[in-house]
């Protein structure tokens, strides 16, 4: 009996206190100290950008040290004088950030203000206004000079090759060990009566790896068109597809057999990614071909390509700049040019001039790296200042 | 037993596939030939919906006629078809290489020249703590010794002799190190896929796991 009294005078309590009207003090404790609101609210022009875009900044709210402050509200407006609802909330960050970045201004070349508003649950504390802040584009963006700088000198370093590489001037590469079995794989083929498989990569026109795969496809029809060896070349992208026939028949005009070249050799798949793995693999268990040759980019498909093909029993010959499907090849395939030893070695192939030319550039430019990193390394130990320097010369904004 | 019929079409043709791991047979090359059919038809209409709609027809439907000039120049590629004029689809072929190399070479410098050569300089800082597994002085050098030792792998400009020989050979250990460590990440997710396709089986298919 006692138990029930207690609960009906607790409940008639609680009661009570929940149907108090808003505002009433339903604790009775003292009034919640005001929040105070950041200041110093500055806003500019974003640097080195394609305009619409402002950034704000301010000083933290005194309260975000004792906690009280959750976070920031951001708002806009093109008059300081503008009513409340004229005022664009553009964005919120949380305790900790003293600056906001506006990437949705409606228009370059108008001023705009700006207010940050402290908030946390229960309250919100307004700043003052900003200065006003006008968006506009730049041409360039002067943090990335040393982009730049570093481009021309690349350019400039392979077009000196290419143009030694045009005047006739011998230009060294070495010999890359996957090339010395591209002619024993297609001598292979030939004996065994059997195609030879040449995926030039999944990739577009616009890869680097495909078109060195599609200079490597030229010398590889250059031996099938004189062996008399029969080659297929499945294409997924449409582009590609286009380039590689002519580079086949060209090679195969090239040796003097034109009436050699079967159009259907080069043939196209599809561009699905999985649909081409799928297809290639069939052309792999149905033809038996006895080599088979992946150039150029790859994906997720490399491992079913080069597990199918070596179930098979065909040589393997694989080259890409994927660094992630390396390893694949590498296990799977039995010659693997790794990186950018696959461009080398169309240049080493082709001793086309454009491409030595640029070979050379590239062999250059990581001789010109090598030295920027022993430097760097060096000075670095030398003063931290000089340290700071470097890092702030090769920082690309 | 699930009684969903595309559950049972996505099962038999998963089966279809696995059947491979046997050897090759009809029902694999039925699978088979049907994704890849499937694929093309697919991509067509996929094409049509991200590509010529909205860069093609709407704009044009927009009376926004400078659309014009990028449609003119791709649809240069057709003249593949026409063995007379074959020869002009090397004129969109060299205007999106051209502007590919222009893109990439800036974006390469930036990110595989600068940013890297940045993050591989040891210094100072890291005398105070040596074995920190992040910031230490011996992860430091190992990632220069890296570095260095594999930019000379890729050097092709002289035969791999002497002291370049010896660089190299270090580098090609880092590569594969490199490789090993990749190729386990992957083979992880790709275990991953074909738990997906069992529990696809098991779950929704014939509801062994519930």
């Amino acid at each position: 009996m006692r138990r029930m009294l207690t609960g009906l005078i607790l409940l008639g309590t609680a009661t009570v206190l929940l149907s108090a009207p808003p505002g009433t003090d339903r604790a009775a404790g003292p009034e919640p100290v005001p929040l105070n609101p950041p200041c110093g609210v500055q806003a500019f022009d974003k640097p080195n950008d394609a305009g619409q875009a402002i950034t704000i900044q301010w000083q933290a709210s005194p309260d975000e040290a004792s906690g009280l402050v959750e976070g920031y509200e951001v708002f806009r407006a093109e008059s300081p004088e503008a009513p409340e609802s004229l005022w664009v909330r553009v964005g919120y960050v949380p305790y900790g950030f003293t600056s906001y970045e506006d990437q949705d201004v409606p228009r370059n070349g108008v001023d705009y203000y700006y207010l940050v508003r402290s908030k946390n649950q229960t309250q919100s504390a307004a700043s003052g206004f900003s200065n006003p802040a006008r968006s506009s584009e730049q041409w360039f963006n002067t943090m990335r000079i040393n982009a730049l700088v570093g481009s021309i000198l690349f350019v400039i370093i392979v077009v000196y090759f290419i143009s030694m590489a045009k005047r006739g001037q011998h230009l060294f590469v070495r010999r890359i060990a996957g090339l010395t079995a591209v002619e024993e794989a297609v001598g292979r083929a030939t004996e065994m009566g059997r195609p030879i498989l040449y995926v030039p990569g999944l990739s577009s026109i616009t890869d680097v790896a495909t078109i060195a795969a599609l200079n490597i496809l030229g010398q590889v029809a250059k031996k099938t068109a004189e062996y008399d060896t029969p080659l297929l070349v499945p294409n997924r992208d449409p582009v590609v597809f286009t380039v590689a026939q002519e580079i086949v028949k060209e090679a195969y005009s090239e040796i003097g057999r034109p009436d050699a070249y079967n159009h259907d050799s080069v043939f196209y798949l599809t561009d699905s990614q999985m649909g081409y793995a799928s297809g290639v693999d069939g052309i792999m268990s149905r033809e038996k071909p006895a080599t088979n040759f992946f150039m150029g980019m790859f994906w997720a498909e490399s491992l079913i390509l080069a597990e199918t093909g070596a179930a098979t029993g065909a040589i393997q010959i694989a080259g890409t700049d994927a660094v992630h499907q390396l390893p694949f090849f590498i296990t799977a395939c039995d010659y693997t040019l790794i990186g950018e030893e696959l461009y080398a070695a169309s240049a080493y192939l082709s001793r086309e001039p454009m491409l030595l030319g640029t070979l050379k550039g590239q062999d250059w430019s990581k001789a010109v790296i090598y030295l920027l990193l022993l430097l760097g390394v060096g000075l670095s130990f030398l003063s931290p200042g000089i340290r700071e320097f470097i890092l702030n010369l090769l920082t690309v904004g | 037993m699930s009684t969903n019929i595309w559950v049972w079409i996505a099962a038999l043709l998963s089966l279809c596939i696995f059947s491979y791991l046997y050897k090759d047979n009809p029902a694999f090359r039925f699978a088979e030939h049907l994704f890849t059919g499937l694929s093309v038809g697919y991509l067509i209409v996929l094409y049509w919906n991200n590509y010529a709609l909205p860069y093609i027809i709407t704009p044009l439907a927009d009376k926004r006629w400078i659309t014009l000039i990028p449609m003119l120049i791709g649809m240069m590629y057709l003249f593949r078809f026409v063995p007379k004029l074959n020869h002009l689809i090397l004129i969109p072929i060299a205007i999106s290489l051209g502007f590919w190399n222009g893109m990439s070479i800036p974006l390469t410098i930036e990110a595989d020249v600068l940013k890297q050569v940045q993050g591989t300089m040891i210094n100072t800082s890291m005398l105070s703590n040596i074995w920190h597994p992040q910031n230490g002085l011996a992860v430091g050098l190992m990632v220069l010794v890296g570095v260095i030792s594999t930019i000379s792998y890729f050097y092709f400009s002289r035969e791999h002799k002497g002291v370049l020989r010896f660089s190299s050979n270090i580098g090609i250990w880092f590569v594969m190190i490199g490789f090993g460590a990749t190729f386990g990440y992957t083979v992880m997710a790709r275990v991953s896929l074909l738990i997906a396709r069992m529990q696809f089986l098991f779950t929704d298919w014939i509801h062994l796991i519930k």
